[in-house]
């Protein structure tokens, strides 16, 4: 059990977290979905109190994880896997967690073996790791001390298709015994693959939050009118909450018949009323992934959009 | 996925009265990440190495009065001495350069604990130096009285003032390089500054007579030190330098270091 209550964090005048939000249930995998820079990793940084928050809590099962005695055998936490000593190898970040943890050796190997990494693999330096690599050892090591809670940034990052549907087996499983995940992504259809429910952050503020089914159908209207001012007037007037939708349209909860009424009312010319369907999530989701476009253009695993 | 059977107990809650990290096991983990990276490896390494290159100079060219254990015991402190703050400091600064600290700060959490895991580390290191500086110049010694046979060569005789001063300068500079580490938080700045700000000092203070004649003895480090490298029992006055010298470039670091170590965002 995560529970984030009002949580606010800034960076000189900059909100990377802004009264956000959210809880996520054991059982589940809930996805934590944004663009780079969204809030996330600050989240889960002050989740594992390493980043002191502003103001609102983020706890574990009511406690802050600070006062978690060897907390590292009841949560996981993952938030950057590129961040080991390059010159250790694996099995040895393993055999210092094991020995912190006060956990039997035996353990290092059988981590070693959940994630695939093979023994000459295990004692290889990390710096000669690639990113995929990475990412399993730093599961390996979220997972060492059995936790019963896991928080995993961007844990994907680097894995390829098969990588990537190894991890859901290996994080659907652990929710079925009664894990709680908490995972983050900047891919949505790397977290539609993984995630249970979904939880979307963009420019430090919670946009959606619910089951993945429930988000992925949502329901609501697109419009689009001959003048856009004039129609966001008639549907404001109408008492109808509308947003610009990415292309050129506008976005509203409001059934299709209504907004027809509010425009008819009005004389609002419309070009374009339909239900917003299954789109919504992926065309909010684009929406908030505008400003970062090119640097996704960039990514290789960019398969997002 | 919306079968929700109720998950077994235990895992939706966290146990707040199991046992925490006691400090044996974080000095454990400590003491290996001193020496398990090449860099702690190799610095290992190289003050025996060097050791090694003294001790067989010495029995080459040093005339007869130096081939004596106290002598060579003397000679094994330098290397030892020089390096030893340099793994101190990496002990620290590794936590942020190579970001381990996410790890190492979430498994334990109370980062003071860290702290004082790592001092422990390193008070046993300096006691380990002191050691093999013994085993190194008493092996030396062994050697001289083999190859050499003048007067007084292969003496035994050495004080135990010798040794417990030697160990405590060992301790201070490791204390030194360990508070400039967590000060100054990036290996190389930490090592360059370690070895560059106290000769700045020294030069500024030579330069300027008030300086040299009022506060040079009080805040020179290295001199300070100076009557602590013989065997001989040392002086109150001496004791008072070196108090006050610690304080500014040890104890000041130090304290320092650890607010700017337990508030710092670990990145």
């Amino acid at each position: 059990m995560i529970t984030i209550e009002s949580l606010t964090k800034s960076y000189g005048g900059f909100k990377a977290v802004d009264n956000v939000s959210f809880s996520c249930r054991p059982g589940a995998v809930t996805g934590f979905l944004g663009p780079n820079g969204a809030g996330k990793t600050t989240t889960m940084r002050v989740l594992a109190g390493l980043t002191p928050a502003d103001s609102g809590t983020a706890t574990l099962a009511g406690h802050h994880y600070h006062d978690i005695p060897n907390p590292a055998t009841q949560v996981g936490v993952l938030l950057d896997a590129s961040a080991q000593h390059a010159g250790r190898s694996g099995r040895e970040v393993l055999t210092l967690g094991a020995i912190a943890m006060g956990l039997p050796m035996s353990r290092v190997e059988e981590m070693l073996h959940l994630v695939s990494l093979t023994p000459a693999e295990s004692k290889r330096k990390i710096r000669n790791y690639s990113l995929g690599m990475r990412q399993r050892l730093g599961i390996a090591h979220a997972l060492l001390g059995d936790p019963q809670i896991l928080i995993l940034d961007e844990p994907a990052n680097g894995l390829d298709p098969a990588g990537i549907h190894w991890m859901r087996s290996l994080l659907r499983e652990y929710a079925r015994r009664g894990g709680t995940v908490l995972l983050s992504s900047h891919l949505l259809h790397e977290v539609e693959v993984i995630a249970d429910e979904l939880i979307v952050i963009g420019e430090g503020k919670i946009v959606a939050q619910g089951t993945k089914a429930e988000l992925l159908q949502t329901a609501g209207t697109f419009v689009r009118g001959l003048d856009q001012s004039a129609l966001a007037g008639a549907l404001t007037s109408a008492g109808i909450h509308a947003v610009p939708s990415g292309d050129g349209g506008l976005r509203t909860e409001s059934a299709p018949e209504d907004v027809g009424r509010a425009a008819a009312a009005a004389g609002a010319v419309l070009v374009e009323l339909r239900p917003a369907g299954g789109a919504g999530l992926e065309e909010m989701f684009l929406e908030l992934t505008a400003a970062t476009q090119r640097d996704e253009n960039n990514a290789p695993e960019g398969v997002a959009v | 996925m919306s079968t929700t059977t109720a998950p077994p107990t235990g895992y939706a809650t966290i146990d707040m009265a199991a046992p925490r990290v006691p400090m044996t096991r974080l000095v454990k983990v400590e003491m290996r990440k001193l020496v398990n990276t090449r860099a702690g490896f190799w610095l290992v390494m190289a003050m025996l190495i060097i050791a090694a290159l003294i001790t067989t100079a010495m029995l080459i060219w040093a005339p007869d009065d130096q081939l004596t254990f106290g002598q060579m015991f003397g000679m094994m402190n330098i290397p030892f001495g020089f390096l030893l703050p340099v793994l101190a400091i990496l002990l620290v600064t590794s936590e942020w350069s190579q970001r381990t600290g996410l790890v190492t700060f979430t498994i334990e959490p109370k980062r003071a604990r860290v702290v004082i895991a790592k001092l422990i580390v390193s008070l046993i290191a300096a006691l380990g130096a002191v050691l093999a500086a013994l085993a190194l110049g008493a092996i030396g010694n062994l050697l001289a009285a083999l190859f050499h046979d003048g007067p007084g060569v292969g003496s035994w005789d050495m004080t135990w003032t010798g040794v417990g001063n030697s160990a405590l300068l060992q301790f201070l500079a490791l204390l030194q390089g360990f508070g400039f580490g967590m000060l100054i938080m990036n290996s190389a700045a930490a090592i360059v500054l370690y070895f560059v700000l106290p000769t700045v000092w020294s030069i500024v203070a030579a330069i300027i007579p008030w300086l040299r004649e009022n506060v040079q003895q009080w805040a020179d480090l290295g001199s300070a030190m100076g009557p602590f490298q013989s065997g001989d029992a040392v002086s109150g006055e001496a004791w008072q330098h070196l108090a006050s010298a610690a304080a500014i470039w040890i104890l000041l670091p130090l304290l320092l270091g650890t607010w700017r170590l337990l508030r710092s965002e670990v990145k």
